[in-house]
């Protein structure tokens, strides 16, 4: 195109704590920041079995070294993490499942109450494992 | 109530600046005023250099977006008498370039509405002599939600993710997608696909779901994204097993 040339366009540049400008912003980068505990609690678990399997002082020095405060205060920190990962993506569910029974869409309600409900039978059934078992 | 309220608008002129100013306006405060309408009366009585777009005033146009006191909104549907007593921020739409004022290039946004081929697919069409092609209410209601978007770009402008990849094709633009997906007339799901599938289609989505609070029309931009998340899972498994079957 001729002409006169196009006036320079502004665009406004993305600072680095943007995230805290809103309150959802920040809510996402929480939860984004989850999949760093989610992790963290996958390699707690591998430790854990891995110590059981090398037998019973290793499992000893496990636990003893699962008491320290800081260990504490770190799984702390990330069961609250998983807790905003987990209640994030159950909320999400009836919104990516759009469940069709006998022609009538199935609420999003009923939808998240399953996942809670399944979440705790398993969790009962973990537990009954642990403590019964 | 004081019956004036100040607008401090944003100013951008290419020519004489690098970077927007504010500029305070004073405009009545009628109760039954829109910020548009305080743009208009600007316009016409204040400061006729002041460039912005807007069209049907009634909310069904898209045109009119733009920040008003900090949120995405169409300044058509904000009225003046809800930020009493100012005042009243109004800012060009963010995570877009600014042209001048309150005026964005929306160019990207058409691109990527073209790319997700909103408009029925079909392989064949049938003669017009066999008639219209029949839906039931069940089968609109599946897709009528999408349907409702205007392109007003207020989901671009509250996503983050478009803002710091503006590869990302967005969520209006897979709202759009979803709305002929699911409509059993078309058959262009997988000319959509490819698209959609892409690390810059429904995936670049880390699910903010700002877009869902900002539109205006009620279309969860965010829920489609995610039911279409779904779908391309689902539709990844089926070609990884039975890699010969239909498309």
């Amino acid at each position: 195109m001729s002409g006169t040339p196009r006036p320079a366009l502004y665009r406004k540049p993305v600072p680095t704590f943007w995230w805290l400008g809103r309150r959802a912003y920040l809510v996402f980068v929480l939860r984004e920041l989850s999949s760093v505990f989610v992790a963290w609690f996958v390699v707690f678990l591998l430790l854990m079995v891995g110590a059981i399997a090398d037998g019973k002082g290793a499992y000893e020095r496990f636990q003893d070294w699962s008491d320290n405060w800081w260990m504490i205060l770190l799984n702390t920190i990330a069961l609250l993490f998983v807790l905003l990962h987990t209640l994030t993506w159950f909320n999400l569910a009836p919104r990516a499942l759009v469940v069709r029974l006998r022609g009538r869409r199935v609420r999003p309600r009923s939808i998240v109450a399953l996942h809670y409900l399944l979440w705790a039978l398993l969790t009962a059934a973990t537990a009954w494992l642990i403590l019964e078992g | 109530m004081t019956d004036r309220i100040t607008l401090q608008v944003a100013r951008y002129r290419p020519e004489q600046e690098t970077e927007p100013t504010w500029q305070a306006y004073e405009v009545p405060l009628r109760k039954e005023w829109t910020v548009l309408d305080g743009l208009n009366h600007i316009k016409d009585h204040i400061d006729g250099t002041l460039s912005y777009r807007w069209s049907c005033r009634m909310g069904i146009c898209g045109s009119c977006g733009m920040t008003v006191n900090g949120e995405p909104r169409l300044t058509c549907s904000a009225f003046l008498t809800d930020s009493a007593p100012g005042p009243v921020r109004v800012e060009p739409l963010a995570n877009f370039p600014v042209i001048r004022d309150l005026v964005v290039e929306i160019g990207d946004f058409m691109n990527k509405l073209t790319e997700v081929k909103p408009w029925i697919i079909r392989d064949e069409h049938k003669p017009l002599d066999e008639g219209e092609y029949l839906q039931t209410p069940d089968e609109m209601d599946e897709y009528k939600q999408y349907s409702m978007c205007i392109n007003c770009m207020l989901c671009y402008s509250a996503c983050p993710v478009y803002a710091l990849d503006p590869g990302f094709v967005g969520p209006a633009a897979v709202a759009l997608a979803q709305r002929y997906n699911l409509d059993p007339r078309d058959e262009g799901a997988a000319d959509r696909r490819d698209v959609l599938s892409s690390a810059e289609g429904v995936w670049a989505c880390t699910l903010v779901g700002e877009c869902t609070t900002a539109c205006p029309k009620g279309v969860d931009p965010a829920g489609a994204i995610q039911r279409y998340k779904l779908t391309a899972a689902t539709q990844s498994l089926k070609d990884l097993l039975w890699p010969r079957g239909a498309r």
